[in-house]
């Protein structure tokens, strides 16, 4: 089902994300989804997520879909040019998988094949005008497509905390311009400056979904704040998950904080993304604790 | 070794609203240049009243000789709408830098040829790509300053204004911004996608289209 038409019908979406294991061996991860999955109303695949060579997302995409689940499809610019791109969007329409995320995609360089060649023939907004070109029935050199065309409920990511928002938004409005429909976000810890932003965001009209990632350790946190663009988790936050060790391993204070953040930030935006990073068991309980 | 050629009449005209002041380039033995086409170009412009000065010189890709090239242009310079450069991708860079608050427009794209690549500033890099993107980005360089060479904006991968890939680097995407910001001019990037065209080669080009 596309994810657009939840947006349409007032739905506060809620999503989640997978990543596919480094091997061929996805029944873990299936049953898993159908455990704890099941009351979201779509599954993020990630596409070799951080450039760490993986399970394709789209074969993924496929097994959850036959599982019951309802896949996002995420398709990044770094490894395949236009042809491969338009090449993959038509085979998820072909497998019925009509929701994808359009993404830049991470450098080679951060990832486990440094060596590799990075790619980005696209972007993420040209890769959202290629999927309204190929809704059209033509492709990106101008060839008529054979029969109905595929139709795509296209989403877009933004990074609401970053330190450069002016580019972010920037980079938000040419994202509309090129046919986003709905926008994803890096994960939120500062409740305040999601806020701010959504301010100047609601002008483009598009539904938002705030991201959100469960804390796992103090240590977590600093490696996010040392390493990864966009995100800051504030010191009173380490604080609380260095307070009662117990507590936190066992991800109670995480949720606590998670849900908290989801709470604060409900009331302007129009769904939650969650990034669990292997927490897929906590997320009924966090659903829970935000009221959702 | 590169190559420069004229963008198109329309791409040029489309930059022009207003005068003009043109900078050409032709000193450097490593770079050929298309100089009948500008002059014919220019001669254009010229008399559409559209051109406040010429300056005609070599090696702008030099700051110090370029700096000393237009000092006695400036007055001119202030009073055009737009400056107009006929050089590769290093030298209208170099002019963009040095007149940060002035509109500095590409009328050539940049094209690679084998062999010796010239004695280029770090700083301006041209990536010769044969597309220039400087009219669309204040006159920063997007393929060579952004580590994806990205067309259409940032990625999210900035940090404290430095590219994650490489932290030593400032983030490309944000120095474009900020200069558009500066200039007033964010809104040339509220434009449709676009798609690098890496098909240089005019022989496939033509057998295309014909």
């Amino acid at each position: 089902m596309r994810i657009t038409e939840l947006f349409d019908n007032g739905e506060f979406v809620v999503s989640a994300e997978v990543g596919p294991p480094k091997g061929i061996h996805i029944d873990g991860m299936v049953e898993e989804a159908k455990k704890y999955l099941s009351g979201v109303h779509a599954v993020n695949v990630t596409d070799n997520q951080s450039s760490v060579m993986r399970l394709g997302s789209l074969a993924t995409c496929k097994v959850l879909k036959d599982a019951g689940l309802n896949p996002i499809f995420q398709l990044t610019c770094r490894d395949r040019n236009r042809i491969a791109l338009q090449s993959d969007l038509l085979s998820a329409a072909m497998l019925g998988i009509d929701n994808v995320l359009a993404l830049t995609g991470d450098h080679t360089k951060l990832g486990d094949h440094p060596q590799a060649k990075p790619v980005f023939d696209l972007d993420s907004v040209s890769l959202l005008h290629t999927m309204c070109e190929l809704e059209k029935g033509v492709d990106l050199g101008g060839n008529a497509l054979i029969g109905e065309p595929p139709k795509f409920a296209k989403g877009a990511v933004v990074s609401p905390c970053s330190d450069s928002v002016d580019a972010q938004l920037v980079k938000m409005e040419r994202k509309v311009m090129a046919g986003a429909e709905y926008f994803q976000t890096q994960a939120v810890f500062e409740p305040e400056k999601f806020i701010s932003f959504m301010e100047k965001a609601k002008q483009f009209g598009k539904p938002v979904q705030v991201g959100i990632i469960i804390p796992k350790s103090a240590g977590m946190c600093k490696f996010m704040n040392n390493n990864v663009a966009g995100v800051h988790i504030p010191d009173e936050l380490i604080a609380e998950l260095q307070a009662d060790k117990e507590k936190t391993k066992a991800g109670i204070t995480g949720v606590e904080i998670a849900a908290r953040i989801i709470r604060a930030c409900k009331p302007y935006c129009q769904g939650v993304h969650i990034m669990s990073l292997g927490w897929e068991a906590k997320i009924p309980a966090l659903l829970e604790q935000a009221g959702l | 070794m590169l190559m420069t050629k004229l963008k198109s009449k329309e791409a040029i005209s489309s930059l022009i609203d207003g005068t003009v002041f043109i900078i050409n380039c032709h000193g450097c033995k490593e770079v050929g240049f298309p100089e009948e086409e500008a002059k014919q170009l220019q001669q254009e412009l010229a008399a559409g009243g559209k051109v406040v000065g010429v300056l005609t010189t070599d090696y702008i890709c030099n700051p110090e000789n370029m700096k000393l090239r237009l000092r006695s242009h400036l007055a001119q310079i202030a009073e055009a709408d737009a400056v107009l450069v006929f050089s590769c991708g290093v030298g209208v860079q170099t002019v963009a830098a040095y007149l940060e608050d002035q509109k500095v427009y590409a009328a050539c794209d940049t094209v690679a040829l084998p062999g010796f690549q010239g004695v280029t500033p770090l700083n301006y890099d041209c990536g010769q790509c044969g597309e220039c993107f400087l009219n669309l980005t204040g006159g920063i360089c997007p393929i060579t300053a952004c580590s994806k060479s990205l067309v259409n904006g940032p990625c999210g991968g900035t940090k404290s204004g430095k590219c994650e890939v490489d932290p030593s680097m400032e983030c490309g995407w944000e120095r474009i911004i900020q200069r558009l910001k500066a200039q007033g001019r964010l809104d040339i990037l509220r434009c449709p996608a676009k798609m690098h065209d890496f098909n240089t080669d005019e022989a496939t080009k033509s057998r295309k289209e014909s």
